[in-house]
């Protein structure tokens, strides 16, 4: 296990760029539209559809490409989940359900968080990897968050979160549901130090994430067709009992409704990053 | 801590029992204790932006002498009042006069006082137009900070985000029976056992009782109920939670807010359970553990 741990702790290279190995006549049917699309073309556009535009789920190691090239440094990713209620559902033991993802995907938990640079400005960040049991919110999705808030307070720099998730970690209980609040309260430090947080929400988001620090961010930026809510639509769906049209609870929904500040493709996030670091820090640019 | 000095709880009962007596409907909801154990209940309607929501009230009453403030969600006692109140399942814009009690709070300088008892926040079309998620983070992020002493007291059902959003606490406690959950039990049944009749295995999984919650350190005080449950008898369970209020509220009034506000961040910081493998470090200590939901009371 502990070559294991090892394995994660390491710089990544933040530049965006395709495999090699895909042979250049690999393609795909793009799921929204039905149309071929080579593997190389999409994995060029930062996995954005060339002919549609939808942006296909990235990992949060794909997400780097935000950074400077081998700018991100990667921390705490020694922390480990624990089953602290020894929870079982349905003969499966949450313990037993943490090492099997972790073995199947390489990963300790569902956030990835480190300081990086973006066009040599600075900042602090965490993603959250929808592949992890639905990148739902336990202790350790708290702590790192909580700790690149206060790195970030520390540093003097702007923090990023990436946020998708399914909600809170059930299998963790009421501990899950304070992570919201441990977030919160590590969020003062950053404000306290005039230090902008910037929560970029990606597909899907909603419960405890969006209803903690993803949504009280100084700016919120979403991407293209993403589905953010409070409630799911499932869950909305058998309240009211009705069903509710397509563009409900999507990026362009929530822009309409005033609850975020923008809509951005994924292609021109890190422009749009950089201009926003640069306004936030005045004084550090000439 | 132990603030009414009785040493033993029903420990028999199971999860689901005390779920039911969390849902009675004769339990004193937040309206009894703003009436009873508080002089002067002055209620405070609406939020100034969208509308008033009946679900969440909000007020200001004198208790022991200082003004407080009070939240706190509001369940109905017949199937009248409890469609008017929406069963306690407040809007954005309860949660948004929460906020503005909060505020109102911090600029007078009265101690919070929040009563829990709610399934959840409404989970409908409106509440999302209007920003559920956001009314119930900004009210987190709010009471994170707020430089007034809060108590809170789960008086029923604590529903998850819909609970927490005027549950930020420097002390919280619960009525013996009632019950503090991320999802209720009928919600986790139909997610992880796929069948919502599970509902009692769940409630007993997520460990959402009183004693449990006060075990893992992330509730500071059980505060009991009659033998038979808080709905046997409304007067006494009313005395047991003024007597923990003054008890508590005795306990933050010495602290300065720097103390306050400083304990209050230490607590939260504290809630979570994981290991921190140590490859970082010198020694070659494989991991090491961390308490569960370890705070000063663990
Ligand atoms: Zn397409």
């Amino acid at each position: 296990m502990q070559d294991f741990f090892r394995l994660t702790r390491k710089t990544f290279s933040a530049e965006f760029r395709s495999d090699p190995q895909i042979p250049d006549n690999m393609w795909i049917k793009c799921p929204a539209c039905s149309e071929i699309v080579y593997v190389r073309e999409l994995e060029d556009n930062h996995k954005v559809c060339p002919k549609c535009g939808y942006h296909h789920r990235i990992s949060s190691q794909e997400w780097l490409f935000l950074f400077d090239p081998a700018s991100f440094e990667e921390h705490d990713s020694d922390l480990l989940p624990n089953d602290p209620l020894n929870f079982v559902s349905l003969d499966v033991s949450y313990g037993e359900k943490l090492k099997q993802t972790q073995e199947k995907l390489g990963m300790n938990e569902a956030v990835l968080s480190g300081v990086g640079t973006i066009e040599g400005l600075p900042l602090a960040l965490a993603i959250c990897d929808f592949g992890f049991m639905g990148a739902s919110m336990g202790s350790v999705y708290g702590e790192k968050m909580a700790r690149a808030a206060e790195r970030a307070a520390e540093h003097g720099m702007p923090l990023l979160t990436i946020n998708r998730s399914g909600g809170a970690r059930m299998q963790e209980g009421l501990i899950s549901l304070m992570q919201m609040a441990k977030i919160s309260v590590a969020l003062t430090r950053l404000a306290a130090v005039h230090q902008p947080h910037i929560s970029l929400l990606i597909d899907p988001c909603y419960g405890g994430v969006t209803a903690s620090y993803a949504s009280v961010a100084d700016v919120i930026i979403a991407e293209p067709g993403a589905s953010i809510g409070f409630a799911g639509k499932r869950v909305i769906e058998q309240t009211i009992r009705e069903k509710l049209p397509p563009e409900f609870q999507t990026a362009e929904f929530m822009l309409e409704h005033g609850m975020i500040d923008m809509v951005i493709p994924r292609g021109e996030l890190r422009g749009t990053l950089s201009r926003m670091l640069r306004l936030y820090a005045p004084s550090r640019v000439a | 801590m132990n603030l009414t000095g009785h040493e033993t709880y029903s420990r028999e009962l199971t999860a689901w029992d005390r779920v039911l007596r969390a849902r009675h409907p004769e339990r004193p909801r937040t309206l009894d204790y703003a009436r009873a154990i508080m002089d002067d209940f002055v209620e405070l309607h609406g939020d100034r932006r969208f509308g008033d929501d009946p679900a969440l009230i909000a007020g200001i009453a004198a208790f022991e002498g200082q003004t407080v403030a009070i939240v706190g969600h509001q369940k109905g006692r017949d199937t009248r009042e409890n469609v008017r109140r929406n069963f306690g399942m407040p809007h954005p814009e309860g949660y948004r006069k929460a906020q503005r009690i909060f505020q109102h709070a911090a600029k007078f300088g009265f101690p919070l006082i929040c009563f829990i008892d709610t399934p959840g926040a409404n989970p409908n079309k409106d509440s999302e137009e209007r920003g559920q998620a956001n009314a119930i983070a900004e009210n987190i992020l709010i009471m994170a900070d707020l430089p007034v002493p809060i108590i809170a007291v789960v008086i029923g059902e604590g529903g998850s985000g819909g609970a927490l959003a005027i549950g930020v606490a420097d002390r919280l406690l619960m009525l013996e029976n009632s019950i503090y959950s991320v999802a209720s039990p009928e919600a986790a049944a139909s997610i992880l056992w796929r069948d919502a009749s599970k509902a009692s295995e769940a409630a007993r999984a997520m460990r959402i009782t009183a004693p449990e919650l006060h075990q893992m350190g992330i509730v500071d005080g059980i505060i009991s109920e009659p033998d038979e449950g808080a709905h046997t008898d409304n007067i006494a369970t009313l005395a047991h939670v003024r007597v923990a209020l003054r008890a508590a509220l005795n306990e933050l009034r010495g602290l300065s807010t720097a103390a306050l506000l400083q304990q209050r961040y230490a607590k939260y910081r504290a809630i979570g359970s994981y290991q921190e493998a140590a490859v970082h470090q010198l020694e070659p200590v494989a991991a090491h553990q961390n308490g569960h939901a370890a705070n000063t009371n663990a």
